[in-house]
């Protein structure tokens, strides 16, 4: 509702900036009649919501192809870059998190405060840029840009190069992906990490505190395994919601980092079609990832429940 | 707030936060007296001194058109504070206003309200500000309205909360029983409890919107040339690496360095008022 709203408010009429300047007013009226603009407002949401229903997202202006088929294009790559990237900020960010809190107070606690912080500082395109700068330029390590060496032909099947590249049984092909995956996804992982590793410790922190901690001391547990299941486990419910929030924001962030990598995904589409005002590729494009953001979150609300043993178990009792 | 000063002062990491603050402002405020170069800030032409490495005169190299990056990068400054602060003074009070309504109102008021504010917060807040700003005219002014569109519900949301445990408190019961009205008992008598989260939330939101607001740039989707701006002289540079690395590292080290100060003093600020996350 809201993204119609934004998309039919703005001034400018988007028949005539598709067609551009030299269209006559008989091409214009024929296009606006096509997208129904010509009726009231409420006519065109009920449009909307119908084509909407029936999994229709209209033409794209750009492309001249359905914006369905243009999303099924480009958004596999965007997942890919996002799962990798979120595997990262659980997998480094949680650990560094626990391990600050483990040794609060002292230079490790520090240093990884310090990192986490800067991680968080700086928008996602200018880690891509720093990165690019010192892994694939002053040491050539990782790949500049894309997302596979042209020397692999791989067919799509899913549209997940590394799953794809799998499925055809070769090993080469799959390297070269990720190692492609590795830069653009470290990027948007960055202030993910720096903010999963700030809320872990922060909550860790607290749990010291509590008297079970004190008590599983005393009973002389090993000082590894109170930070595991004794600190660890309480604090990771309110990670998980920040986690889910994170996801979140790299589907935006995401837009940045491909920039950088010419990485081909939705988001470098998104932008290409804001940029041409194309009513409904941007209404589609934002729709999906709004459509994700709900996935994501509902999905760190099923993981809380099932990590909470309170929300679990009473689940089961009723 | 001298006993706030005297503790920031003493931890290392507020003391820098502080400074690099205070020298983001200063640089800000008196880019004029500072820049080498102030007439670099506009569309100016100097081919003779074109895509120079850092060396004196210009401590930062200069751009594709020979303006000294230096003084470009102060005056983004100027602009990207101005657009920081411009934007939290309209969402704030905004987005404070409706948290306060909802949560101590309550009913149907809570209802219509919060469902508005989830709507906002469904889509992922830059999407929702790039599609703004791509279908508006890409100003100074419109940038400023996509920001802010984005940021009030966040506000809302943390009000609300607070606006909600607040409401059982004794002290607006007490405010109730003899009479107060409600709009009293919102600004006079809620509201100041929660003055220590919003002012720790806007230090810290100072620097997100520098960060918002540069991304949306670097898209090509905010300031537009000649205007000075840390994100699309990032988005510039980056044809231009690796040779001339200058072009990209400065300002996006200018960025992190904003970002960070205000990250710092945010984060120093909660600490001293004992705000919760």
């Amino acid at each position: 509702m809201l993204i119609f709203a934004i998309a039919r408010i703005i001034p400018g009429d988007p028949a005539r900036i598709a067609l551009g300047p030299s269209a006559t007013p008989e091409q214009v009226q024929t296009l606006r009649e096509r997208l129904h603009l010509n009726e009231s407002l409420p006519m065109q949401y009920g449009y909307f919501i119908g084509d909407l229903a029936r999994g229709d997202l209209g033409i794209s202006l750009y492309t001249n192809r359905p914006v369905t088929t243009d999303i099924a294009t480009f958004l596999p790559a965007t997942l890919e870059l996002i799962i990798v990237a979120g595997i990262m900020m659980i997998g480094i960010g949680l650990p560094l998190g626990v391990l600050s809190a483990r040794y609060r107070g002292s230079w490790i606690d520090n240093g990884i405060r310090l990192i986490s912080l800067l991680g968080v500082s700086a928008p996602s395109f200018v880690w891509a840029v720093i990165l690019m700068l010192l892994f694939a330029y002053f040491l050539p390590i990782f790949p500049i840009a894309g997302r596979i060496s042209d020397t692999y032909f791989v067919q799509p099947v899913t549209g997940f190069q590394m799953i794809d590249t799998l499925l055809a049984g070769n090993l080469k092909a799959f390297g070269s992906a990720a190692w492609h995956i590795v830069l653009p996804a470290f990027a948007l992982a960055l202030a993910g990490i720096g903010q999963a590793a700030r809320l872990t410790r922060s909550n860790m922190v607290e749990t010291y505190e509590k008297p079970f901690i004190e008590m599983a001391h005393s009973y002389g547990f090993p000082e590894s395994r109170i930070a595991r299941r004794y600190a660890f486990r309480p604090s990771l419910i309110p990670s998980l919601t920040i986690i889910g929030l994170d996801f979140a924001a790299m589907l935006g962030n995401a837009f940045l980092v491909e920039a950088v990598f010419a990485w081909p995904g939705l988001s470098r589409y998104g932008v290409a079609v804001i940029l041409r005002k194309d009513l409904n590729a941007i209404v589609g494009t934002v729709l999906v990832i709004s459509a994700l953001f709900l996935i994501v979150n509902i999905v760190v609300d099923l993981l809380i429940a099932f990590i909470n043993p309170r929300i679990r178990l009473s689940q089961r009792a009723s | 707030m001298k006993r706030t000063l005297t503790i920031l002062i003493r931890n290392p990491l507020s003391l820098l936060g502080l400074t690099l603050v205070v020298l983001v402002v200063l640089s800000a405020l008196f880019a004029d007296f500072i820049a080498p170069f102030p007439e670099h800030r506009g569309a100016i032409v100097d081919f003779a001194n074109f895509n120079r490495a850092p060396e004196w005169p210009y401590i930062f190299g200069t751009d594709l058109v020979g303006r000294d990056l230096f003084s470009r990068i102060l005056y983004a400054y100027r602009i990207s504070l101005l657009l920081g602060v411009v934007v939290l003074v309209i969402a704030v009070p905004i987005g404070v206003t409706i948290g306060l309504a909802a949560g101590y109102l309550g009913g149907w008021t809570e209802f219509v309200l919060m469902r508005i504010t989830d709507v906002f917060l469904s889509i992922p807040p830059l999407v929702l500000a790039m599609s703004m700003m791509g279908l508006l005219e890409p100003t100074l002014t419109n940038g400023m309205l996509a920001v802010t569109a984005m940021w009030w519900p966040w506000y809302t949301r943390l009000v609300y909360n607070l606006a909600r445990s607040e409401r059982e408190e004794g002290y607006v019961l007490a405010a109730e029983v003899i009479g107060a009205g409600k709009a009293h008992i919102m600004f006079r008598e809620i509201l100041p409890n929660c003055v220590p989260s919003i002012l720790t939330k806007m230090t810290l939101d100072l620097g997100f919107v520098i960060l918002i607001a540069s991304s949306l740039s670097f898209l090509g989707l905010g300031v537009q040339p000649p205007t000075p701006d840390l994100g699309s002289m990032v988005a510039d540079g980056s044809k231009y690496l690796p040779d001339s690395w200058w072009l990209t590292v400065f300002p996006g080290l200018a960025i992190l360095v904003a970002v960070f100060g205000f990250n710092l003093l945010g984060d120093a600020l909660r600490d001293i008022l004992g705000v919760e996350q």
